[in-house]
């Protein structure tokens, strides 16, 4: 019986706290907080829709200044960056509604559904802007 | 509290979180979040569409019903999602109770305004001139 052995002397084998230079925060945890700065994102970026349908409604002239400030190079980057805070804030959402009906709450799964969330908002904003390059 | 109540404080606070609203959040929360996810996907496919076409081409699109539909509901249903998203946000963060009203106030102007602003602009496209 190699258990009933006396610890005393030795150093136990118990888990140490975060060492802070090398911490490497888990992926579910990076995911949740991106959640809600994508969601903030959103929230901000919600006024980039409502200017361009004001814009649109507004008549030609103004329509064609905004929508050229949104075609220009820091606009595209601008739009390519809402993009997939929106892709990955819907996976993140789709995430929450796996957990809501009380699944998906071990470990395994939990890494899975968090790795899953950055490479499917990743795959999407690619195929969007796929999409955007054969229209335009 | 404007006729005698014979409930407990626990009672009536109980549910009702730090901006009084309670668990109809939840719900509110997850119900125009499973309706974003079609809205935003016709949405982003709209205006995917319309990368590049000239101005009677997109006042042409966005006058069609079935987009005008679609765009109009996700102003509402986005407006109304994230105004209880920012509101989680809030509580969490700011812990000042006039701040927090002050916020939570903001926060409300801020969703209705853009809320307000699409539906108008789509309105307009469909009905105006
Ligand atoms: C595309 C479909 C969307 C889905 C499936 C979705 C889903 C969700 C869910 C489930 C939550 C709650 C998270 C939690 O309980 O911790 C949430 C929070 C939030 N959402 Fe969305 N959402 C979507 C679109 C949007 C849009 C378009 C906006 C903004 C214009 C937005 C802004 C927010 C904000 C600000 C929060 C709060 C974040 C937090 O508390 O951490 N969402 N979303």
């Amino acid at each position: 019986m190699a258990e009933a052995k006396s610890l005393r002397g030795a150093r136990a084998e118990r888990p140490l706290s975060p060492h802070l230079q090398v911490y490497a925060m888990p992926i579910n945890m990076l995911m949740s907080i991106v959640h809600r700065i994508t969601g903030a994102a959103l929230y901000f970026g919600s006024l980039l829709l409502a200017w361009w349908l004001v814009a649109a409604a507004a008549g030609p002239d103004y329509f064609n200044w905004v929508n050229a400030i949104y075609g220009s190079l820091p606009g595209r980057l601008v739009l390519f960056g809402y993009t997939w805070a929106l892709m990955h804030h819907m996976m993140g959402g789709i995430r929450h509604f796996i957990w809501d009906t009380g699944r998906g709450y071990d470990l395994k799964t939990i890494d899975g559904l968090a790795w899953g969330t950055l490479l499917a908002s990743i795959i999407l904003t690619a195929l969007v802007w796929l999409a955007v390059w054969v229209v335009g | 509290m404007t006729e005698m109540n014979m409930r407990t404080p626990l009672k009536r606070v109980r549910a009702l979180g730090s901006a009084k609203e309670g668990a109809n959040h939840f719900w509110h929360q997850r119900v125009t979040a499973v309706a974003n996810i079609f809205l935003v996907l016709g949405v982003v496919w709209l205006l995917v569409s319309l990368v590049g076409a000239d101005y009677p081409t997109v006042k042409a699109t966005l006058a069609h019903p079935v987009n005008a539909l679609v765009l109009g509901l996700l102003a509402v249903s986005g407006a109304v999602h994230m105004r209880l998203g920012m509101q989680v946000i809030i509580e969490d963060y700011v812990h000042g109770e006039l701040s927090k009203i002050v916020l939570l106030m903001l926060n409300t102007f801020f969703a209705i305004v853009i809320g307000a602003a699409c539906l108008f602009a789509v309105a307009k496209l469909s009905f105006g001139a």
